[in-house]
């Protein structure tokens, strides 16, 4: 089973991604994927993503085997943007194979909370009045604790 | 003998850099006592987690600091 876990500095083709994951999973039944952008609205002008080398990757790939032990999948994409980003940019693009489409979606739903609310990833963003570290949200908690 | 100091998040602007090195110390205790005095406050707090050579310290109470480590502070990550 081959799951891809990258921390990437730059811009990613999202299109190119699943085209890509889904042709080193042809066996799969289902793909499922999310994409996860920097909102378009909203007043934000530009956001920072920061992360820390030594926890941030390490930290995903124990989650990618976290949602390859607890679901029945064939095949994991993380992907996670650090540094600046515009609006309407891609940040995370996760998606999983499997041989029935519950395990895929299940391990995208899990891997997204695990990404939002557990990840060493810091964020702020920059609006007219400027830069806003973001806090974290009880909404936050509530997803993760959806997984016991 | 120094430690490097690594501030995430907010706590880089408390700071005023995300790190900086200082001379060694004994102690996670020592070093926060060391920090100015917001930073020291902030960075103390029980909400901010902190690794030394990228393991989580689970308790900086008995924690010995040794030359050369790297010690980050790690607030809250952001979520949503």
């Amino acid at each position: 089973m081959a799951s891809d876990v990258r921390l990437i500095t730059t811009s990613f083709d999202a299109a190119e991604e699943t085209d890509r994951f889904s042709s080193n999973n042809r066996d799969a039944g289902g793909i499922a994927s999310f994409l996860g952008k920097v909102r378009p609205t909203g007043g934000t002008l530009a956001l920072e993503l920061s992360h820390y080398e030594p926890l941030t990757l390490p930290g995903m790939e124990g989650l990618a085997a976290d949602a390859e032990a607890r679901w029945d999948v064939t095949g994991l994409l993380l992907l996670h943007r650090t540094g600046l980003m515009q609006p309407g940019d891609p940040i995370v693009l996760v998606a999983a194979a499997a041989r029935h489409r519950r395990d895929a979606i299940a391990a995208v739903d899990f891997a997204m909370d695990h990404l939002k609310g557990d990840s060493w990833f810091w964020k702020r963003e920059k609006r007219a009045d400027g830069w806003h570290w973001i806090e974290p949200r009880e909404q936050d908690f509530a997803d993760l604790n959806r997984w016991g | 003998m120094a430690l490097t100091l690594v501030f995430l998040g907010k706590l880089a602007d408390i700071a005023g850099a995300p790190e900086r090195e200082i001379d060694a110390v004994p102690s996670i205790a020592a070093l926060i006592a060391g920090l100015e005095p917001e930073l020291s406050a902030v960075a103390g707090g029980d909400k901010i987690k902190i690794a030394v050579n990228g393991k989580i310290v689970a308790d900086r109470a008995v924690f010995t600091l040794r030359d050369g480590d790297e010690v980050a502070f790690l607030p809250p990550v952001s979520g949503g």
